[in-house]
């Protein structure tokens, strides 16, 4: 009797998801046991983006099954790599070279596909420029209005995510049927790479035409640690005044500690850094273990991108500059004589 | 071909230096007597499309487009200074919930804007630095089926082909498209100029359209509910040290060397 009442309330809930039209989703903890989370996870050259991973331990905090899903030549491969991730139940995956570069012309109606077919509530990916460029894409073909950038899950529905630079915190509740969601990597540690056992599945292929043509890519290359993820970063600012100063002080800084590099905008606009190492709202969102800092009064824009670093160093010439008001640790004083001493005093321990 | 068709969609923001302040009813940012301009992305947007005019492309013109509350016409009247020839105003109540537009709700009413406009390409910012959602550009390529090029820094158009060079994680990627196309700028793709005074006073003469959302279908209301705003928890003041040793102890200290 009582457990017949249950399942009617599942075929209930079950029903309602399977409406096409927008419907409100009731709260019920029935249906929490309904709710599975597709997270896209990215590739490159056949091999799986870790950083992306951070959408697997988002879905992890939804509660219901976590499956993956890549596109690519080598899909298959990846999707074995993928296997062994933490948390994962499941990796659907996509073989065809026509999705390598992850043009949203084509990848969004074969993720649309493989939505549709799969049922599932939560769609993650992280908040790259992947996830940017896409993410909304399949949004708007699913008439739901994404969340961008989340930081914390509070339910099912209930998100949490910086607005304005990070200068407020808004909580969110989504009353669309299907939820597309980015996610902070920051916020969101990747879960281990190893140890994992999720079954791989072939999923369905759509073929999109896709008219856009991708013709070229230069990318910064680099051995240091990915800015993005790295546990330590050194990052200058205008301060530096010429890309030659930037060049002969950051590097051996930033190799002294192990450090990823990264720039303000101030220093990237002026050409002393490269665009992708620009940390700030409209750059790169970091949180590390430490962030020294040389040279960078700390705009609004900049803090976006780094307030959450555990540690905060500062070197600035100038006493009064925002920078110090974040910065656990500031050093009034000219960065041309600080950081070449702080680099040989790190080297010499 | 005749000249391009070139739309440019704009949004009214609280001005990028102004440090937002969540009221006190932890309800939104207080927006009331506080410094507004045209969000910073979309400066570029204007700016990118007049250059094109400028680069000998052959446009036919430029429409800029809002939807915003009253106050909102001020930035159409700064684009059409910049060089846009015409614009429209989707004139939206701020103390009315129904009339609180999302990116959904936006890229909706553009793809009517697009169709009933004619447009060959439309160029959006990356985000708008109010709701930092990155979102309305994709949405919009994605209803109308176009090709899309987001966070471009560098945009060519020979007849009716477009190369964009997009900035993306690690660097930059370059993609080839044909016409019609959804475009988002990004900070690189150019210097915005300023409008000069006889363009404000030229300005002032060109056509500004008003509109409501019920001069357009469907259904725009939002699908987000906001439960509350809140302040970032703050920082911890911390100290200032001497000189570098100090440093080098101090991080140790807190475990971060």
């Amino acid at each position: 009797m009582f457990s017949a009442a249950r399942q009617s309330v599942l075929r209930q809930a079950r029903t309602q998801l399977r409406r096409t039209q927008p419907t409100t989703i009731p709260q019920s903890s029935a249906l929490s046991r309904l709710l599975s989370t597709l997270a896209v996870l990215e590739q490159r050259e056949g091999k799986l983006n870790v950083s992306s991973l951070a959408a697997v331990t988002a879905g992890g905090k939804l509660g219901g099954s976590v499956i993956g899903f890549v596109a690519g030549s080598g899909g298959k491969a990846v999707a074995e790599e993928a296997a062994k991730v933490q948390g994962l139940e499941k990796i659907i995956y996509v073989d065809n070279a026509a999705y390598d570069k992850g043009l949203p012309e084509n990848y969004a109606p074969l993720l649309v596909e493989n939505i549709k077919k799969g049922g599932f509530t939560h769609i993650l990916a992280g908040h790259s420029a992947f996830g940017k460029n896409l993410m909304p894409r399949i949004a708007a073909l699913l008439d739901s209005q994404q969340i961008s950038d989340i930081i914390a899950i509070e339910g099912e529905d209930t998100f949490v995510r910086p607005i304005y630079a990070g200068n407020a915190i808004m909580t969110v509740q989504s009353t669309d049927n299907t939820k597309i969601i980015t996610v902070r990597g920051t916020a969101f540690p990747p879960p281990a790479t190893e140890g994992g056992s999720a079954t791989v599945e072939e999923g369905v292929d759509p073929k999109a035409e896709c008219p856009t043509e991708w013709v070229s890519e230069n990318l910064a290359k680099s051995d240091r640690p990915d800015l993005g993820s790295a546990e330590k970063v050194v990052s200058g600012g205008r301060g530096l005044k010429s890309k030659e100063e930037f060049d002969r002080l950051m590097p051996p800084l930033a190799d002294a500690l192990g450090a990823a590099i990264g720039a303000s905008r101030a220093a990237v606009d002026s050409g002393f850094a490269d665009n992708s190492l620009q940390v700030g709202q409209t750059g790169k969102n970091v949180a590390p273990q430490l962030y020294l800092c040389a040279g960078i009064s700390g705009a609004i824009q900049h803090l976006a991108g780094m307030k959450d670093s555990k540690v905060i160093a500062a070197i600035n010439k100038d006493p009064d500059a925002p920078i110090f008001q974040v910065a656990d640790v500031g050093l009034v004083g000219d960065l041309f004589d600080k950081v070449p001493e702080l680099t040989e005093k790190l080297k010499s321990q | 071909m005749s000249g391009l068709r070139i739309l440019v969609p704009i949004k009214r923001v609280i001005d990028y230096a102004v440090k937002p302040r969540v009221n006190r009813a932890q309800t939104a940012v207080e927006t009331a007597s506080v410094k507004h301009s045209m969000n910073p992305f979309d400066e570029l947007s204007i700016e990118e499309a007049v250059r094109l005019r400028e680069r000998k492309v052959p446009v036919s013109e430029i429409l800029a487009w809002t939807a915003g509350p009253a106050k909102a016409q001020d930035i159409l009247r700064t684009a059409m200074a910049m060089g846009a020839d015409r614009s429209i105003h989707v004139v939206t109540d701020e103390k009315d919930a129904s009339s609180q537009l999302e990116p959904l709700g936006v890229a909706k009413l553009l793809q009517q804007v697009v169709q009933s406009e004619k447009t060959d390409l439309v160029i959006l910012g990356k985000q708008s630095i109010d709701d930092d959602a990155c979102q309305t550009g994709q949405m919009l390529a994605g209803l109308l089926g176009w090709s899309q090029a987001t966070q471009a820094s560098k945009v060519d158009v020979e007849g009716d082909m477009v190369t964009v060079t997009r900035e993306v994680d690690g660097g930059v990627e370059t993609l080839k498209a044909k016409l019609p196309m959804v475009i988002t700028t990004d900070l690189r793709l150019n210097e915005p100029r300023y409008a000069s005074l006889p363009n404000i006073m030229k300005a002032k003469k060109k056509p500004l359209e008003k509109k409501t959302l019920k001069d357009y279908e469907g259904d725009f209301s939002a699908r987000l509910k906001t439960v509350k705003v809140t302040e970032p928890p703050p920082r911890k003041g911390g100290v200032k040290v001497e000189d570098v040793d100090g440093m080098i102890s101090k991080l140790k200290e807190l475990g971060a060397l």
